[in-house]
């Protein structure tokens, strides 16, 4: 049997990125809030610039929950589903915020609004065929006041391209209209992102330094980045990047108002017999425990959000909480941001102490910034050059075709080479299809005896075209900085478990294809909040992170603003 | 060090003879670096100079306990080792960056399930080496060496639970790993790995300067662990920093 605990306002099931942001706004306005976590504290103690531990043994001093849950990954139905080797989400308080790149872009204002925008411009018989992709219920202008709030809490760096209307050359001349500048100048450039803009303009190109939430000055109590480079996959040392963990969450702490509860492992969400969410059901030291709630929000992460669903089943909701219309778990989609391309160039880049959301973009090629009339896919990416090298990498690096992979040659190329190459990030418009879909693994089981989620997935033409398009312009910007080799990685295949990862969750109007509302709630469970990317129906040209936490404050200011309705 | 160094060890210690060959030679005070094949430059040859000069320091073991890997397994891996990042005119290669212990290190803990499968495969190489080379892995020169890790590396060698070309990439990778991971792990010994890479070492931040290209930085010759805030040693501890310093 459970143990009751005393009854709490609002229980948020995860602290990570988007929970973290969460409970600041709540208990800004008075609310007790309590969080629950699966993992524990980490401190900048535990983020040593150890490239085996953060990059190839993914981090095991932390509880590995994630690595217990590794979800199964197949192309269709009629493929069986394999567990993959990794699960790259981090469990800790802050989350996957401890260790991401931290690169923090808005989306652009098309990506809200992908169908009738390009209905509008080339034709509705351009959406790519089989596609479930709907407009969002809302718009880059109704999110715009939230993405400030988050880039001012978190501290984002970086240029503005649009303030109001005028244009900034400094910044990304493509970007939707914002409020203010950012809150922190943009991460300083290097030697070899220098020579990367230098050869974007020549192109004609506008390269510019992306948004960061990863301090370029001290912000408050917390320093400038030292640029060491152990940003990927690794703790910031000096608190520099804006995890939750050394923001918003201890922010909300000061209140007195949020109750951090670490090695909390949520089981299911429980309901009562009018299908609203009473509590949830957790495991902490092998003991249950019953945390009953006014609201419950869900903040476990894209494949936990939709895990944690059809989990919590009852007679009430035979196939999983808020499934009686069968979508959690519809419209999956990991963003296509793989598809690599690789240079290598004559000379040394002095790549060694470049962290990876220190680089330059080219957006010209993403999204809708440019005439898609005569091309045969929509959408498109957002090219990415940027530092960091660490040397297991350099040491597994390509050799070009110019070498062995072992022996005498080879260890002569690696002294050569080790510091010429580089690979570029490319995020590409990934939509949700029919057959794209997140569910319970018949089969594989987690620790608990819980079964893993399965994903069936597959990126289809319009992806694999951009990412042929894009590649050429990859190309093209790598070669006219003096790159004398190049190799293109293959187009993409599965959408396995991945850092991007969306849907199974969708926000939309109508219920009978969406999960939450316009606000963030259940459908067909009013006091159930659902946080994070799984909400998000479409991916943009960039990373997630920025535009679930806006979306997050978003749900919460509508809790606040409606308490009594939701509550009930 | 040189190739002739490194051919003395397969030599020396490609039977039981040679080693005890080796205690003998140990006793009585007259070991050297070149007998045992330790190479110029690594820190096990610095002990072993210092060895023959002190007598207390003479008994220092010359190899270290390993973990779980058997001494002849620890040679025959040492030997394969370095034929994928040899010791040569560029320099010091595997065995004197000591990716066994590394991967001694990884079989004894993390990488524990793979402990049987490495002790196949040595048998397997010993086999192949047998019946193709006419010897044991160790006794074969550097082309012979070299035709096995050919045959294992086209998946042509039997006797693997696997294809052997998916063991040949994992001791690749593991090799990889070893030389060029953090010293801490067991191998990189003296930075080896990292100076081969041209990679100037961990630091806590970089400046403006360095990171422009054609900026030469001097090697750190740091683990990570070597620096202050991230020591295990409770006394040299700092105080707890930033808003990270929550209990649980
Ligand atoms: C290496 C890497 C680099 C990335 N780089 C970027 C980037 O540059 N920019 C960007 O925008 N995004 C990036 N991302 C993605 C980004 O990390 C995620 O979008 C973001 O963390 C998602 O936020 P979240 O709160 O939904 O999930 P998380 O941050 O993962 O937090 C979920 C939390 O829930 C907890 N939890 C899970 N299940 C349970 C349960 N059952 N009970 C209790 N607690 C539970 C977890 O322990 C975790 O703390 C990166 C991801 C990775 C892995």
């Amino acid at each position: 049997m459970a143990t009751e605990l005393p009854r709490t306002q609002v229980v948020v099931i995860g602290l990570g990125a988007v929970g973290g942001v969460a409970v600041l706004p709540l208990v800004n306005a008075g609310i007790r809030v309590t969080g629950l976590e699966a993992g524990s504290w980490l401190s900048t103690r535990d983020f040593a610039p150890d490239e085996l531990r953060n990059n190839i043994r993914d981090w095991p001093q932390s509880v590995g929950k994630a690595k217990q849950e590794i979800p199964t990954v197949r192309p269709d139905d009629s493929s069986v589903a394999t567990q993959g080797s990794g699960h790259p989400m981090m469990n800790a308080v802050g989350g996957t915020s401890l260790h991401y790149w931290a690169q923090s872009w808005r989306l652009n204002p098309w990506d809200f609004k992908v169908v009738s925008e390009t209905t509008r411009r080339y034709g509705v018989e351009r959406l790519p065929k089989d596609s479930t992709v709907e407009d969002w219920p809302l718009s880059y202008t109704d999110l715009e006041p939230f993405y400030d709030r988050v880039e001012h809490a978190v501290g984002v760096s970086g240029y503005a391209g649009n303030v109001k209307g005028t244009i900034l050359p400094q910044g990304n001349r493509f970007e939707g209209a914002r409020s203010r500048e950012y809150p922190m100048p943009g991460l300083r450039s290097s030697g070899f992102t220098d020579m990367m803009s230098d050869a974007a303009r020549k192109l004609g190109w506008h390269p510019f330094q992306a948004p960061a939430a990863i301090n370029s000055e001290v912000y408050g109590q917390r320093p400038g980045c030292f640029y060491h480079g152990f940003c990927d996959r690794g703790g910031c040392h000096v608190s520099a990047k804006g995890s939750t963990a050394v923001t918003t969450i201890p922010e909300a702490m000061k209140s007195g108002l949020l109750t951090v509860t670490t090695h909390a492992r949520v089981l299911r969400i429980d309901n009562d017999a009018n299908g609203r969410a009473t509590g949830v059901t957790y495991t902490r030291g092998g003991e249950t425990f019953f945390q009953p709630a006014d609201v419950v929000l869900l903040a476990s992460h894209t494949y936990e959000n939709s895990r944690l669903l059809l989990l919590s089943t009852s007679s009430e909701f035979p196939r999983g909480l808020a499934n009686n219309a069968e979508q959690v778990g519809k419209h999956y989609f990991s963003h296509h941001q793989g598809a690599p391309v690789l240079a290598l160039f004559p000379h040394n880049l002095n790549n060694w102490y470049g962290l990876p959301a220190q680089g330059v973009a080219i957006d010209e090629w993403a999204d809708d910034n440019f005439d898609h009339s005569s091309l045969d896919f929509i959408g498109g990416g957002n090219l990415w050059a940027h530092t960091d090298r660490k040397p297991i990498a350099a040491g597994k690096m390509s050799t070009f075709g110019k070498a062995p992979t072992w022996g005498k040659e080879w260890k002569a190329f690696l002294m050569k080479n080790a510091d010429r190459y580089n690979v570029s990030y490319i995020q590409k418009t990934t939509l949700p299809y029919e057959g794209n879909y997140l569910d319970l693994d018949p089969d594989v089981k987690d620790a608990l005896g819980l079964p893993v989620l399965r994903i069936t997935a597959r990126y289809r033409e319009n992806e694999l075209k951009i990412a042929a398009f894009t590649q050429d312009k990859m190309e093209e910007w790598y070669r006219a900085a003096g790159a004398t080799d190049i190799i293109r990685a293959g187009l993409g295949n599965t959408m396995g478990a991945s850092t991007h990862a969306y849907g199974g969750t969708r926000m939309g109007d109508r219920a009978s294809t969406n999960v939450v509302d316009r606000f963030g709630f259940a459908h067909e469970v009013p006091n159930l909040g659902i946080l994070g990317a799984s909400v998000m129906g479409t991916s943009g040209a960039r990373n997630p992170t920025l535009t679930a936490q806006a979306l997050a404050w978003r749900t919460v200011s509508h809790l606040l603003q409606h308490w009594q309705s939701i509550v009930g | 060090m040189t190739q002739n160094n490194k051919s003395s060890v397969t030599e020396n210690m490609g039977d039981g003879i040679s080693l005890s060959r080796r205690n003998l030679l140990k006793q009585a005070g007259c070991v050297s670096a070149t007998v045992l094949g330790v190479g110029a430059g690594g820190a096990a040859s610095t002990v072993l100079a210092q060895g023959t000069a002190s007598p207390r320091q003479e008994r220092i073991p010359v190899r270290e306990a390993f973990e779980t890997l058997t001494a002849r397994e620890s040679e025959i891996l040492d030997a394969l080792v370095s034929r994928i990042l040899p010791s040569d005119e560029n320099g010091p290669g595997a065995h004197e960056a000591r990716v066994v212990h590394y991967i001694d290190r990884i079989l004894a803990g993390p990488a524990g399930n793979l402990r049987e499968l490495y002790a196949s495969a040595i048998e397997a190489v010993e086999a192949y080496s047998g019946s193709h080379g006419g010897g044991s892995f160790t006794a074969l020169d550097e082309d012979g060496q070299d035709a096995v890790l050919v045959a294992m590396e086209a998946g042509d060698m039997e006797g693997f639970p696997g294809s052997s070309a998916a063991f040949f990439n994992l001791v690749r990778t593991h090799t990889i790993e070893g030389a060029f991971s953090d010293p801490y792990y067991g191998g990189n010994r003296d930075f080896i790995g990292w100076d081969l890479l041209g990679y100037p070492g961990v630091r806590m931040g970089s400046s403006p300067a360095d990171v422009q290209m054609g900026e030469d930085l001097p090697p750190s010759r740091q683990s990570a662990y070597d620096m202050a805030p991230y020591t295990k040693d409770p006394v040299s501890r700092p105080a707890a920093n930033g808003g990270a310093a929550h209990g649980d």
